[in-house]
């Protein structure tokens, strides 16, 4: 970095200030290589529409469309009632939703208004541990004791061990600590001013949490569900692993039943002994889900950060 | 506060008064409402304990009965034969591919956005773009694999490799390494920078210089919170066909190996849960156990970094 010499007649100009061309030469190499870096995101999803859409078409021009709307799903038949693995995804979500919306949020006002900093310090790591047990644990944990223990008190004569209920609360115990991060994140973020006005006119904490911070927060904690609903619909492995993802599946309402999702149906014909290559359409009908399902949680990223952005603009 | 006064009354009355302020009946539904609030944090953590008490109840018999033949063993179709030793192996190759790829290029996107790039519609679309991916099911990213690595790349990759699993897993990654990048390099004030173009560096020099420098152990604690999201991501090596491979050990050179059949401990843990053998029941949880203590040695390192060195302004 050597200083730019003065020249002999004393006069400094521009160019002396500009450095040497080899720092500039070199400036300017980084910079492309990091502007590229940061375009690569744009080229990779450039990529996951492209060759979601190229197969989905495929699929689409080839398959008899009124099979798309019968029920049951059984890729290796040739039969793709895709309302049945639609539907499987919502109730599993749906119980999760069920299960980890008044956990999540419960967790989130609690740590928010009336934990001590030390206690929100201790808890708020334990939250994160939870949020970082991969899927695939929780499936194990889903399959081996909530569908022994739990769903077969709630659901009554229930005997299969794979069942939608069990897959279900699964997703709930992964998106509770996303939902309690994400909503916690919304109501700390409310003034303070706002909670000691509500205190002043001679309100309890309760009222204040309830009446004050919540509706302030609002748009934050429904970016909160809204994001713990896409993380739910995308879940795959709790829901491989407990729902019983056996090749198909007919259609089914009952969540103590066994039922397939979106997710499970595209690792069902992944893992399937064939790899995929059994009936004609079934590789390709495994692009077609992924996009209806990545269709499905772009729109739904989407209004969640519309709604984060919101909560930003107004405190 | 008129505690402590003197004169005899003045108690009396501030009993009065504190008691017109706080109302006289009970709070029932105050009191109610925060033990349904502990309530819900109680089985949040309940939940945690139980399912680390359900694996290690279930797993740790299979290392006092056989030691740590499960680590060094590979697959095997018995129960009491079978080990994690290719699954480990896969992974740790898997996540060189996440390091060696996601994270310059992760880092150097970051820099890009966070030092380089103005507020243009580009910027702002590339940086939404980046929140969108990283919100894309995890499975999804293994349709992209199917479809770019092991189809269009197949001559290259060689079809379901480890090389498709570990690209596969770089990209899934990538862009949580942007955001948490970002945030460190936010966290830099700016007064900082200046002071490096205030003595004439370039914006390479200062980034060099001034910033990395300061935003380095929020960039490693995220970073190294990424490595442990891929290290347990099953979803997506399945489809690029973890699942059915398992590693020809020996003398085969890397290049060959690593176009060859592989598989993952996570992707372990699904096969053996799907044997039907129940004799597999206690080597799934055997083998959690072992994803779940390289996870919390990993994630215990990103909070020790981040609390060891976090910097407040």
């Amino acid at each position: 970095m050597a200083a730019p010499s003065v020249p002999s007649n004393g006069r400094l100009t521009i160019g002396d200030l500009r450095g040497s061309a080899g720092r500039r030469r070199r400036e300017a190499i980084l910079r492309t290589a990091f502007a590229s870096a940061a375009m690569l995101s744009i080229v990779i999803s450039l990529a996951i529409i492209v060759s979601l859409v190229g197969e989905a078409w495929n699929f689409l021009s080839r398959v008899d469309l009124g099979l798309l709307l019968e029920r049951g799903w059984f890729p290796r038949r040739d039969l793709y009632g895709i309302s049945t693995i639609v539907t499987g995804t919502f109730i599993v979500a749906g119980i999760g939703m069920i299960v980890a919306t008044p956990l999540g949020l419960g967790a989130a006002i609690y740590l928010s208004e009336y934990a001590s900093p030390r206690l929100r310090r201790t808890i708020k790591p334990i939250l994160e541990i939870l949020a970082g047990i991969p899927s695939v644990v929780l499936g194990y944990f889903a399959l081996t004791f909530l569908s022994p223990t739990i769903v077969d008190t709630v659901c009554p004569g229930q005997t299969n061990i794979f069942n939608m209920a069990a897959a279900g609360i699964g997703v709930g115990i992964l998106i509770t600590p996303l939902i309690a991060s994400v909503a916690e994140d919304a109501l700390y973020a409310v003034p303070n001013s706002l909670r000691e006005a509500s205190y002043g006119l001679g309100a309890r904490r309760r009222t204040t949490s309830l009446r004050i911070v919540f509706p302030a927060a609002i748009s934050g904690i429904v970016a909160a569900l809204i994001l713990g609903m896409s993380r739910g619909i995308g879940e795959t492995m709790i829901v491989a692993m407990a729902a019983g993802a056996s090749g198909g599946s007919l259609f089914q309402l009952n969540p103590c039943e066994p039922g397939q999702t979106m997710t499970a149906a595209m690792t069902a014909l992944a893992t399937g002994s064939d790899q995929v290559r059994g009936a004609a359409l079934a590789f390709p009908s495994l692009f077609f889900v992924g996009l209806l399902l990545f269709a499905m949680t772009l729109t739904l990223n989407l209004v969640a950060d519309a709604f984060v952005r919101r909560v930003r603009t107004r405190y | 506060m008129t505690t402590g006064t003197p004169r005899v009354h003045a108690v009396s009355t501030t009993e009065i008064v504190r008691q017109r302020l706080q109302g006289r009946r009970l709070d029932v539904g105050g009191s109610v409402f925060e033990a349904l609030l502990v309530l819900a944090l109680l089985i949040s953590i309940g939940v945690l304990v139980t399912l680390l008490v359900d694996v290690f109840s279930n797993g740790l018999p299979v290392f006092f009965t056989r030691g740590t033949d499960f680590l060094t063993r590979g697959l095997s179709s018995s129960p009491d034969r079978a080990g994690v030793a290719q699954g480990i192996l896969g992974s740790v190759l898997l996540m060189l591919f996440v390091i060696v790829l996601s994270f310059p290029l992760g880092v150097g996107a970051s820099i890009y956005l966070e030092e380089y790039a103005r507020d243009t519609p580009l910027t702002r679309l590339v940086n939404t773009v980046i929140r969108n991916l990283a919100g894309v099911p995890a499975i999804v990213y293994g349709l992209l694999g199917v479809a770019v690595f092991v189809g269009t790349l197949g001559a290259i990759t060689g079809g379901r490799t480890i090389i498709s699993g570990g690209l596969t897993l770089a990209i899934l990654v990538l862009p949580i390494v942007i955001i948490t990048t970002s945030e460190a390099l936010r966290a830099v004030p700016t007064s900082i920078r200046e002071a490096a173009f205030g003595v004439g560096a370039t914006r390479w020099e200062t980034v060099r210089s001034h910033v990395l420098p300061y935003a380095a152990p929020g960039i490693l604690t995220g970073t190294i919170l990424s490595l442990a999201r891929a290290f347990g991501e099953t979803a997506p090596l399945i489809l690029v066909g973890a699942i059915a491979g398992t590693f020809r050990y020996s003398a085969d050179s890397l290049i060959d190996q690593l176009r060859g059949p592989y598989t993952a401990l996570p992707t372990i843990i699904f096969g053996f849960s799907r044997d039907p053998d129940a004799g597999f029941r206690a080597d799934t949880a055997a083998a959690i156990i072992v994803l779940l203590v390289v996870l919390l040695a990993v994630n215990g390192l990103a909070i020790f970094l981040r609390n060891r060195f976090e910097r407040r302004w």
